[in-house]
């Protein structure tokens, strides 16, 4: 069986990878199919400049600023800390963006990519449809053709955004083989790539997949932490002592942490916990898998003793994937960041408290953190601070939200 | 005989024979375990000169809807890599003179463990290895140990391989090449043979080795022509759609199946003895 490098030594910096190979220690990579390696070179080569071009960098913060609405807000939840009764709560407002969630960060960074590389045609993978929005929303602002890759499952789960998706132009196209999941989705995506390797450029919506995905993915997110750090300063003159993001891929959660992982702050990511992890209908694949390889990165994945990858379940679509970023695989073996999980049933009561608590819908991704910070703030003292990714509003969540209610709408 | 010789022995032959060799592809434990057994015991005959043999994932990312569905059919009769290597083995028993490639994505066999899986490959009587998802730059990985072993490990050139990505492609490649004919996935379109030839004729630059050439061939007609240009036309496919072809409602293998599909490999051979 593949062995677990858990180290416990600390490091003097956790922000340094990956190195030049996309390693994360173990983890990350380049595991793609040789048609594929002279793009993924490419890429590399050509995000490497655009990281360094001003003109990058300017483009990136004027969408960023005019278009997303950044920066969002960082917002004591007074009610919900009173409610609470012990650490003061901050929400990371990325619920705010324009399209609803985080995935509008990443997918501007890489349609500006895409453009500067002089690509003429955008593909895709969804689970919940945020980050097919995303796309498809850059897709159509700077007017490049848009194919999604969509479980069929999904499809029907999420009619909302698969509609909403059509308005901005995109094709979807329903995904069969497999089990018709997001991983699934996931495989169409880059069987397209290697397919359409000319004129093609895939928008991966998460920290994970070949090298330079999982970096690029996760410096387009950081710009959240960057922004919480510093109006965190601003608001309470230091650093907060928690933050708290949801994990499925986990680009939000690698967006808050990053700009924080050599700080003296813990740091806690929540996976789905689905059913619970004594079933095997979860998706936590950190506390619940081992270290193999899919998707182009070396990871925790959910696989059984042969290697085939399991299915994941989750109440949130969002975070219905079997793997998770390399980085966050590191980050955990090396135990700087904690990684804990939540139930499906957690998560729904964390929703509902947040509706009353707070006014706020959130997505059920971010319920998933709330349910955390719902049980450790009451063991915290009332001068600690927690800082929570409130990464999605829950719009599209209501009617998954009714059904496990048992409401009828 | 040692395991490096098969590879190096047939394409000896076929070129003595004056002709390029047919390699069939077939997935291990499709659509159960005895059939595949028995198929694979009956290709040399049937007229393969190299078996291919897919080695069951639940995510076969290169690979297009038919092998995919032998994928899951393999796995939903009880395919395992153990499995695999035990069809080899039992392959070996009465044939050991036809090369066998196995073909397939690195988490089974990292999840196996590397050297194990090797040790446990030449004794099963492997003779190669073609791994779609470890490029050159993950050649640490099982590249090196499989060598090592005295596995030959075979690598993927495609259309996208310009002259210096070829260079590091061909390093640490043996056995032979595997021109994949098309970027794209397997089982979809198929690429002119006058493309192809002149493609090779880059590859031979830089290699003395034998090219095998696959993805989009289906037809004897198109076993005939790749066989002009290349020294090995792969066929994978279209006998997996044979596979398909000849199964019950339930999915279970009708009768007429192993010879519906070795009258195909025949047929298919056949474009390449006139």
């Amino acid at each position: 069986m593949a062995p677990t490098n858990r180290n416990p030594e600390p490091l003097e910096s956790y922000r340094s990878g990956p190195d030049e190979h996309g390693h994360f220690g173990l983890f990350g990579g380049r595991f793609v199919a040789e048609t594929l390696m002279p793009l993924i070179l490419d890429l590399e080569t050509a995000y490497t400049e655009a990281r360094q071009s001003p003109e990058f960098q300017h483009d990136f913060d004027y969408y960023a600023a005019h278009y997303t609405g950044r920066p969002s807000p960082l917002y004591f939840a007074k009610s919900l800390t009173e409610s609470l009764g012990g650490a003061k709560i901050y929400f990371k407002r990325d619920e705010l963006n324009h399209t609803g969630s985080h995935k509008i960060n990443n997918t501007l960074g890489q349609i500006l990519l895409a453009k500067r590389m002089g690509k003429s045609r955008i593909i895709a993978e969804t689970g919940a449809g945020q980050h097919g929005v995303a796309t498809a929303t850059v897709c159509a602002l700077f007017d490049l053709p848009c194919v999604v890759y969509m479980g069929a499952t999904d499809i029907e789960r999420q009619a909302p955004n698969v509609f909403r998706m059509k308005l901005l132009g995109a094709e979807i196209v329903p995904v069969t083989s497999g089990t018709g999941t997001l991983k699934d989705a996931m495989n169409d995506a880059l069987r397209d790539w290697v397919a359409n390797v000319a004129d093609t450029f895939y928008i991966i919506g998460t920290v994970a997949g070949p090298h330079p995905y999982p970096a690029m993915v996760r410096d387009f997110q950081s710009i959240i932490g960057r922004e919480a750090k510093e109006q965190m300063l601003a608001a309470e003159g230091r650093l907060p002592d928690t933050l708290v993001a949801c994990i499925g891929g986990g680009s939000n959660a690698m967006g808050l942490f990053h700009p924080f992982l050599d700080d003296p702050v813990q740091i806690v990511g929540v996976e789905a916990g689905g059913f619970g992890l004594e079933t095997d209908k979860h998706a936590a694949s950190l506390t619940g898998g081992r270290p193999g390889v899919l998707h182009g990165n070396r990871t925790y994945l959910l696989q059984n003793e042969d290697g085939q990858i399991n299915d994941a379940h989750s109440i949130s679509a969002g975070l219905d994937y079997p793997g998770i970023g390399p980085e966050h695989a590191w980050l955990h073996d090396h135990g700087r960041v904690d990684y804990v999980s939540v139930t499906d049933s957690e998560a729904l009561d964390a929703f509902q408290l947040c509706c009353r608590t707070e006014g706020i819908i959130p997505a059920l991704e971010p319920a998933h953190a709330l349910a955390h910070v719902a049980k450790i703030a009451p063991t915290m003292d009332k001068e600690q601070i927690i800082v929570m990714n409130l990464c999605g509003r829950g719009d599209k969540d209501i009617f998954t939200v009714a059904d496990a209610l048992g409401v009828e709408i | 005989m040692s395991s490096g010789d098969r590879i190096q022995s047939t394409f000896s032959r076929l070129k003595k024979e004056g002709r390029a060799g047919l390699v069939t592809f077939i997935t291990a434990g499709d659509p159960d375990p005895k059939t595949s057994q028995q198929l694979m015991a009956q290709l040399p005959d049937a007229g393969s000169d190299i078996i291919e043999l897919g080695m069951p994932f639940s995510d076969p990312m290169a690979d297009g809807p038919a092998i995919q569905a032998a994928n899951l059919r393999a796995l939903a009769s009880g395919a395992s890599l153990m499995g695999t290597l035990d069809m080899v083995r039992r392959f070996r028993e009465n044939n050991s003179t036809t090369p066998v490639i196995l073909m397939g994505y690195f988490n089974p066999i990292y999840q196996y463990g590397p050297s194990r899986f090797v040790t446990d490959a030449v004794a099963a009587g492997v003779d190669g290895l073609i791994m779609v998802d470890l490029p050159p730059e993950e050649d640490e990985e099982l590249c090196d140990p499989a060598r090592t072993a005295g596995l030959h490990w075979v690598r993927l050139v495609t259309p996208t391989s310009n002259e210096g990505r070829l260079k590091q492609v061909l390093q640490n490649t043996s056995g032979f090449i595997y021109y994949v004919s098309i970027a794209g996935i397997t089982g979809t379109r198929s690429a002119a043979a006058s493309a192809i030839g002149e493609a090779l004729a880059t590859v031979r630059k830089h290699t003395q080795l034998p090219i095998a050439v696959g993805f989009g061939i289906n037809t004897a007609e198109q076993v005939r022509e790749t066989g002009e240009v290349a020294d090995g036309a792969v066929v994978g496919s279209a006998i997996i759609r044979e596979i398909e072809n000849n199964l019950d409602a339930s999915g279970c293998a009708k009768p007429e199946l192993l010879d519906r599909v070795t009258g195909l490999v025949s047929d298919l051979a056949g474009g390449l003895r006139s």
